[in-house]
């Protein structure tokens, strides 16, 4: 009520202040108006409706106040909050049933009170992106590069015909190329949302090559709603160029999804290329040890909630260590007993597949577990305004072929590398030159439980961490190691890459249920064909 | 005087005892089946219900009962596994001789016991929101009908946030198929284009997302506002939206609205990419109003943890549980044929602060809310509808479904009576 009252006053102390004071105070009344328009904001924040706010927002921004930019951030991040009691507005942190608050106005601190004392200023969709909007207009001035570049590639989304004017007015003071650039575009645009047909076809040959989304949507509603026919050419050609681009950068968008789909697979599988392909053990259970590791991240992540990267890094090790010592405990105490009977074998691991399933369960409640993701491996890499590759994809197929690089030189170079293949190629000839047959076994084992339990790390930050986690890899795993070659991590590699990329090939015209079933198709003829996969063992043993 | 009464009390208690033997003990208290998946899949969303049951069940007996007896609460694990529910249905009818059942979760699951409550003439409360499309004698159906959830949503995007190009995202199973379809048909009856509608349907547990949403960013580039409709299933949410945050498709450029994401489901998982993204119920916990404040106390006290949820179906069960006590109070008795005669035009307090009735055709009325996802997992009711809902059994926008009403009221007493050529198609 009171700042009705007081807007009140302001409009009847202005006339007056402009009737006697008007040649030699002219400033103070500039400077008055934007005092009264920012009050009369901050009142209709605090009880608008939706759209009163959306109207306060646009006030509170314009009045240049430099109160104004925090207000609508804190409004924007949910901080910003009316004391039920007397209507103060305040930001606020809150702390389970207290909050810690200070006026947003004076920026006094206010002390705790009671959560329930207070009334968020809530805000919707429509209202949120047009606070991005006046908080991108009021960072255009900011002194920083960057920001002026964000604030620049944020506005693009939200332009209106009367920033045109705004834009070419910041374009000749910019000096930053990059900025520079963005500001050409957005002018542009907002140029095409004028009526002017020359203005609108100049704007066209501006903007002619650009891929920035918005430029593509705008020329798209442009062709929707002009009747110019000069216009309609323009813009319809200037789509065809933008469309070329877009297959052309679709097609190297597909191919990451599917390498990076391919790295998923391959991660799963290389484990199971170990324990099934070099010992011969059908392990139902794989898919549990996948599921351990990533629970083993979700433990981390909670010994260490201040550091997420760390944890993550960490992680690797520990979930190499838990999973593999399972893996061993499993061979040692089940599997051992059953070599050479491989039905045995695959009941006896499908059985310890849900016992640690149900233990899981039991321990960390069926509900899945968040595992938070660091922030160097969200969002993605902007190559240019149409493909971006999103970095947590880049970061797993780069630590997926890290995985299997090491895994390979340590068959490879490693005199345990050497028993194990000795081992896998002949048992008995290898028993007969001294190598434990039995020890090599156990190791193989938990070596490829414990590679299980890094894709666990892996896909922890892509899928849910739940009980379930492992069940949704097995059959994949199963299908690459079964199309790439028994025994042979080349094979593993391949295989896990080529249906990677085939499925999202595949995908966009047939849908994902369709490409599924295609890619098992696919897999049970070639099997018909070559039941030894892409790349069989060679030699003796593979008999 | 006082010795006389005792002992023709005593007498009448001997003789009922004599004929029912080892049933004396039954017939003190009223049995109440709750048929919730206690493990297996189902078990992540379905074990709260069966503690929201108990809890209800509880509270009754500290107000005295039903009919002067106390409530017993009969649990039966159907291990999320469908032809089980039927098997587990039919135990608890035959053997535990329950008065009603609250139960099921998944379409699937409540289409495997139906046949079992019509065969035995007894009563099932499914809390949960279904595509529609069905109407049984012996259901009633406490959750949003797509009348109820779905096309208010939509009416919501396009009027409110002016959405002129739709992709409707589902898990491939019966329940998004349906509502796709009554969407799609909704849509067109709007005026949309058809190549201004996508349409997409995905494995369980879809993980892998990066071309899916990347089709949709393509979408939603083309000249016009652009949201998702995801009847997208349970787990696979967080991956998708995950995916959607990691590409940069925001709430404010492309908005996400969903029908089975709510507070439960949010629990589980890293909220950030999420805010500002929708989803329509009939419930929030954030609903501000005090029936909604006590369930909310009396709930965390019952589960002993200030940090568990309340979410939509339970608000389903409270409705439809205090439904049933208050129709077998009417009727006196918990017989069934005389509850559902007296269940319908019912009416009791929802917990968003209004009344909810049971209407003819065994749905019933709501508000529909739409709520935007925060960031400590709780939903911002951004809109609602004036009024209730009653829920609609049979779509109007489908064919071959927009002609028929379902009345349960005698004469008439038909789930699928056909207004057209005035002829029910069985489903007496």
């Amino acid at each position: 009520m009171h700042i009705f009252l007081r807007v009140l006053h302001f409009k009847l102390f202005i006339p007056a202040l402009l009737l006697t004071l008007f040649f030699s105070q002219s400033a103070f009344c500039l400077q008055t108006e934007k005092e009264t328009q920012f009050t009369e904001g901050i009142g209709h924040l605090l009880h608008g409706n939706f759209k009163e706010k959306a109207l306060a927002t646009k006030q509170v921004a314009d009045s240049g106040d430099s109160r104004a930019k925090s207000i609508l951030q804190a409004m924007l991040e949910g901080k910003l909050y009316r004391v039920k009691k007397d209507d103060t507005l305040v930001y606020a942190e809150i702390k389970s049933a207290q909050a810690k608050i200070s006026s947003a106005l004076t920026g006094e601190q206010l002390g705790f009170v009671k959560k329930r004392k207070l009334k968020k200023i809530t805000i919707n969709n429509k209202l949120r992106s047009s606070l991005k909007a006046s908080l991108a207009r009021i960072d255009l001035a900011s002194p920083s590069s960057t920001t002026r570049l964000q604030a620049v590639n944020k506005l693009i989304k939200n332009l209106t015909p009367r920033d045109s004017l705004l834009l070419a007015e910041l374009l000749q003071k910019e000096t930053d190329n990059k900025v520079r650039k963005a500001l050409a575009t957005a002018t542009a645009i907002a140029k095409l949302k004028t009526d002017d047909t020359t203005q609108i076809l100049a704007a066209i040959s501006d903007l002619s090559g650009n891929l920035n989304p918005a430029v593509r949507n705008e020329l798209m509603t442009l062709l929707g709603k002009s009747k110019d026919d000069a216009v309609r050419a323009k813009a319809e050609s200037a789509l065809a160029s933008i469309a070329s681009s877009i297959s052309f950068y679709g097609f190297i968008e597909k191919l990451f999804f599917g390498l990076s789909l391919g790295s998923v697979l391959v991660l799963a599988a290389i484990g199971l290329a170990i324990t099934f392909g070099v010992i011969g053990v059908i392990n139902m259970a794989h898919g549990e040890l996948i599921m351990l590791g990533a629970y083993t991240t979700y433990v981390i992540q909670q010994l260490l909630p201040n550091s997420i990267g760390i944890a993550l890094i960490l992680s690797i090790p520990a979930a190499f260590i838990v999973s593999g010592v399972t893996g061993i405990i499993i061979e040692r105490s089940v599997i051992r007993f059953l070599y050479g009977r491989p039905l045995e074998t695959l009941l006896a691991t499908f059985g310890i597949s849900l016992i640690l399933q149900q233990t899981v369960r039991s321990i960390f409640s069926p509900l899945n577990r968040s595992v938070a993701t660091p922030s160097w491996m969200s969002g993605s890499i902007q190559i240019n305004p149409i493909l971006s590759l999103t970095t947590n994809r880049i970061t797993i197929l780069i630590f997926s072929m890290l995985v299997f690089a090491g895994l390979y030189l340590l068959l490879r170079k490693s005199s345990i590398g050497l028993q194990v293949r000795a081992v896998s190629q002949n048992r008995a000839m290898a028993r007969a030159m001294g190598v434990k047959a039995a020890r090599v076994d156990a190791l193989t084992f938990g070596l490829g439980s414990g590679i299980a339990g890094i894709a666990g790390v892996a896909l922890a930050q892509l899928t849910n961490v739940g009980p379930n986690l492992g069940q949704a890899y097995i059959i994949d795993s199963f299908m690459v190691v079964v199309f790439g070659g028994v025994g042979n991590l080349w094979g593993t590699l391949i295989g896990g890459l080529t249906l990677g990329v085939a499925n999202k090939f595949i995908e966009p015209w047939a849908g994902a249920v369709l490409a599924k079933i295609l890619i098992l198709v696919f897999i049970i003829l070639f099997i018909q064909k070559r039941p030894q996969g892409l790349f069989p063992q060679k030699g003796r043993a593979a008999e | 005087m006082k010795t006389k009464i005792l002992a023709a009390m005593l007498g009448c208690a001997l003789s009922i005892g004599s004929v029912l033997g080892g049933q004396a003990m039954a017939a003190e208290t009223i049995k109440v089946g709750v048929l919730h998946s206690l493990s297996g899949t189902m078990a992540i969303s379905e074990t709260t219900l069966k503690d929201t049951m108990l809890m209800l069940i509880e509270e009754q007996n500290k107000k005295g009962g039903l009919l002067g007896k106390q409530l017993e609460a009969v649990v039966i694990d159907p291990a999320s596994d469908w032809p089980l529910f039927a098997e587990k249905a039919r135990e608890l009818i035959e053997k535990k001789h329950v008065a009603s059942v609250f139960g099921c979760w998944t379409s699937v699951s409540r289409k495997s016991v139906l046949p079992v409550f019509e065969e035995l003439n007894s009563l099932l409360f499914y809390p949960v929101q279904y595509e529609g499309e069905e109407s049984s004698k012996n259901v009633f159906y406490t959750g949003a009908a797509p009348n109820q959830q779905a096309i208010p949503a939509v009416d919501y995007l396009m009027n409110d946030m002016n959405v002129k190009r739709w992709v409707l995202a589902g898990t491939d199973y019966v329940y998004p198929r349906t509502t796709n379809k009554i969407l799609a048909a909704y849509l067109k009856s709007k005026g949309v284009a058809d190549a201004d509608i996508m349409i997409n349907y995905t494995p369980f547990g879809h993980s892998d997302w990066q071309s899916i949403v990347s089709d949709i960013k393509k979408f939603g580039t083309e000249g016009k506002k652009t949201a998702v409709v995801s009847t997208i299933n349970g787990d696979a949410n967080v991956p998708f939206y995950k995916e959607l945050g990691n590409q940069g498709i925001s709430s404010d450029t492309i908005p996400v609205v969903a029908f089975s994401v709510g507070e439960e489901e949010l629990s589980g998982i890293d909220t950030k990419p999420l805010v500002g993204h929708l989803a329509a119920w009939n419930y929030f916990m954030s609903v501000d109003s005090e029936a909604n404040d006590a369930f909310i106390e009396s709930w965390q006290k019952f589960i002993k943890s200030d940090k568990r949820v309340t979410n939509d179906p339970m608000e389903a069960h409270y409705i439809g549980f205090n439904m049933w006590i208050k129709a077998v109070e009417k009727a006196g008795t918990t017989d069934s044929d005389a509850v559902q005669k007296a269940i319908i035009g019912v009416t009791v307090p929802n917990l968003s602060g209004g009344y909810s009735a049971m209407m003819p055709n065994h749905h019933i009325t709501k508000p529909v809310l739409i709520g935007e996802i925060q960031e400590d997992g709780q939903f911002e009711i951004v809109w609602q509808t004036a009024g209730k809902v009653a829920g609609d059994a049979w779509s109007d926008y489908l064919e071959g479904s927009k002609d028929l009403i379902s009345d349960w009221r005698s004469p008439l007493s038909c789930g699928n009576f056909n207004v057209k050529t005035g002829s029910c198609s069985g489903n007496k």
